[in-house]
């Protein structure tokens, strides 16, 4: 068991720099998940803490060794990949033995080891196998075995779970979380899908451009994202935005349209005018006359919910999202949870807390 | 069923006769113009030289086969008379493994090293390596004769061997089966710790079966049949192989040529080919036609 400590880690491919300094401090048997869109770096951050590529600048340490300059075997670390990666031409036993046997662990403990896995996962009876005659789901837990054989001090998984049915998903998704509880090895997840993301991990590691917009707990970063991007990302339907300016006094925000929106946690420092986002998340939205007028385009029912999409006058998209079965045509007016709203800053996208 | 409907199927099952006996006549010709000079060969060497020697050649089996296998195996014929067959088989058995198995182990190795691996000077090998493919062995054949000769390797197996094995082609194969393995196969093994000699004997030779077993099969032909460098460089009749054997039993017309004999050779000089193709051909077809992934 061991910490991951990752300090300015950069990486560039020639002229282009993907990662622009991360830094991130893993506890003992936290399970980190880190999350982003597709380029943002977050697949080339874990395979420098793997060591199949080498950051530019930066430092990687596991517990107290640092393994910067270590080759991947060397760094007692255990990987789940994509495609799960398990080799066509050997047995489910060959393949969770493999990295054993070139360890040079006794035969005995090898046996020992992948039995052990083996019960764990379920996949006792597979064993003789080879990977083809396999399902999704137990190649799944045949590359979570492997893993788990090797006892590393850290897992990684490079989105293990994306190419299995949405019902599998789900349910290795919760397989997961209670082997690696159970196991308490430190674990860095890496995932583009925020349900997943937020549904896993400890914290979350919110990649966006190569940097971690935010490091928090999964709760966290959904009640206080800290930019625009985060709080567009994590969240679904995502989250409406606003253009607002300040009122005077700071303990309001005036829409374009000339609707002022008072802030319930206090007021926000900067003069009157100071350009705003105002992010609102579909569900803290309710029907109340005099408020934002959204003329609706489109419902979308799903059961215990419906979806509105629709457009402000000024043209702004607007999701809501409402109980039960809604049938709403033309204009709807509706109004925020003045608890819910969330205030960014109008040119940088940063959260502007409350002050005092 | 309707009439019209009747009628369609009718038509349809007619239409599926024709093409099947249409597809069929093709193939039927097609075999015929292949086997005839084979079922020529088989028949010739189941006569008396005298028979051929008459001009008519006969159609059906004749009485003289083990005669004429037992002089073409044990003692030879025509104008190479005293070298008999079961040695220029033998010869040819060995030049031909040793070429398709030193190809096989000299081209996995070098496309192991470009497709896997960055060094200095990789594309400048790979192109050196895919020039060579159109220097065929006819257009080196003169300065490699001087090299063997320079090195004292005439009548000798490796003389016979060695400048055959380099291989382009299989070279280029190899390299283009090993890019279509995925990188997660080599990170695994990084990640469990193999090196890269492991890797390359417990992950990628084993993906390479069939592959190699296409391989071995074209590479042993292509072996089976070299004509012109075993002629240059071998005089030693123990040395010998079967398909230039075959050829010089011929005569140049001064005297008969015992061809019931050098039919039975020909015959013989088919069948290890034959049996490699039929022993591999499940590991062939499976090699030309899908990976094993």
């Amino acid at each position: 068991m061991a910490t991951l400590t990752l300090s300015g880690v950069r990486k560039s491919f020639g002229a282009t720099a993907v990662l622009h300094g991360v830094d991130l401090a893993v506890r003992d048997g936290e399970m980190i998940v880190v999350v982003g869109a597709s380029g943002c770096g977050k697949s080339t951050l874990l395979r420098i803490v793997a060591g199949l590529e080498t950051a530019t600048a930066g430092r990687v340490m596991i517990g107290d060794q640092d393994v910067t300059a270590l080759e991947p075997a060397d760094r007692d670390v255990a990987m789940v990949f994509q495609n799960y990666a398990l080799y066509p031409h050997m047995s489910v036993f060959q393949n969770m033995a493999y990295g054993l046997k070139i360890r040079g662990l006794p035969k005995p403990e090898i046996i020992r080891r992948v039995d052990e896995a083996a019960a764990l996962l379920d996949i006792g009876g597979l064993l003789d196998r080879k990977p083809r005659q396999l399902s999704g789901g137990q190649r799944q837990r045949v590359a979570m075995g492997r893993a788990i054989v090797r006892e590393p001090k850290l897992f990684l998984f490079d989105e293990p779970l994306s190419n299995l049915d949405a019902k599998l998903r789900v349910q290795m998704r919760a397989e997961i979380r209670r082997l690696q509880k159970r196991l308490g090895v430190t674990s860095l997840f890496v995932t583009h899908d925020q349900v997943e993301a937020m549904t896993l991990g400890d914290r979350l590691v919110v990649m966006h451009a190569g940097h971690a917009a935010q490091i928090a707990t999964p709760m966290e970063v959904w009640e206080r994202p800290a930019d625009t991007y985060v709080a567009g990302f994590i969240g679904s339907p995502a989250m409406n935005f606003l253009a607002a300016t300040l009122e005077a006094g700071g303990a309001a925000a005036r829409l374009a349209d000339g609707l002022v929106l008072p802030f319930a946690d206090g007021s926000r420092a900067g003069e009157a005018g100071r350009k705003l986002t105002l992010g609102i998340r579909p569900e803290h939205l309710r029907p109340q006359t005099g408020g934002l007028r959204v003329m609706v385009e489109l419902v979308e029912p799903l059961g215990a919910e419906s979806l509105l999409h629709g457009r402000l006058p000024d043209g702004a998209e607007m999701t809501v999202k409402l109980a039960g079965a809604v049938h709403a045509d033309g204009v709807l007016e509706v109004m925020p949870i003045a608890e819910a709203l969330h205030v960014f800053d109008g040119e940088t996208g940063r959260r502007i807390e409350p002050l005092g | 069923m309707t009439v019209a409907a009747e009628a369609l199927a009718g038509r349809s099952a007619r239409r599926r006769v024709r093409e099947t006996v249409v597809t069929h006549v093709c193939l039927v010709i097609g075999v015929l113009i292949f086997a005839f000079p084979i079922y020529l060969a088989l028949i010739g060497s189941t006569h008396t030289s005298g028979t051929i020697g008459r001009g008519d050649v006969p159609l059906l089996p004749g009485p003289d086969a083990v005669a004429n296998y037992a002089q073409a195996w044990g003692i030879g014929g025509g104008r190479f008379m005293g070298v008999p067959a079961g040695g220029m088989l033998l010869n040819s058995l060995l030049m031909a493994s040793l070429i398709a198995v030193g190809k096989i182990a000299i081209s996995l190795t070098s496309a192991y090293a470009i497709a896997f691996f960055r060094f200095p000077g990789r594309m400048v090998f790979f192109w050196l390596i895919f020039i060579t493919l159109m220097l065929p062995v006819e257009v080196r054949i003169i300065p490699t004769f001087q090299v063997m000769v320079s090195l004292g390797m005439t009548n000798s197996m490796a003389g016979l061997v060695i400048p055959l094995i380099a291989s382009a082609t299989a070279t280029l194969l190899f390299r283009q089966f090993f890019l279509t393995i995925p990188d997660e196969y080599v990170e695994a093994a990084k990640i469990d710790g193999a090196g890269p000699v492991r890797f390359f004997f417990d992950v990628l030779l084993p993906l390479s079966r069939t592959n190699i077993a296409a391989l071995f099969v074209i590479l042993f032909i292509y072996g089976w049949n070299q004509y012109l460098w075993p002629l240059l460089i071998v005089n030693d009749r123990s040395l010998e192989t079967i398909v230039v054997g075959l050829t010089k039993m011929i005569g140049s017309g001064d005297a008969q040529n015992e061809w019931n004999v050098i039919m039975a050779t020909a015959v013989l000089a088919m069948v290890p080919p034959v049996g490699v193709v039929l022993l591999m051909q499940r590991w062939f077809v499976r090699g030309l036609t899908e990976t094993e992934k």
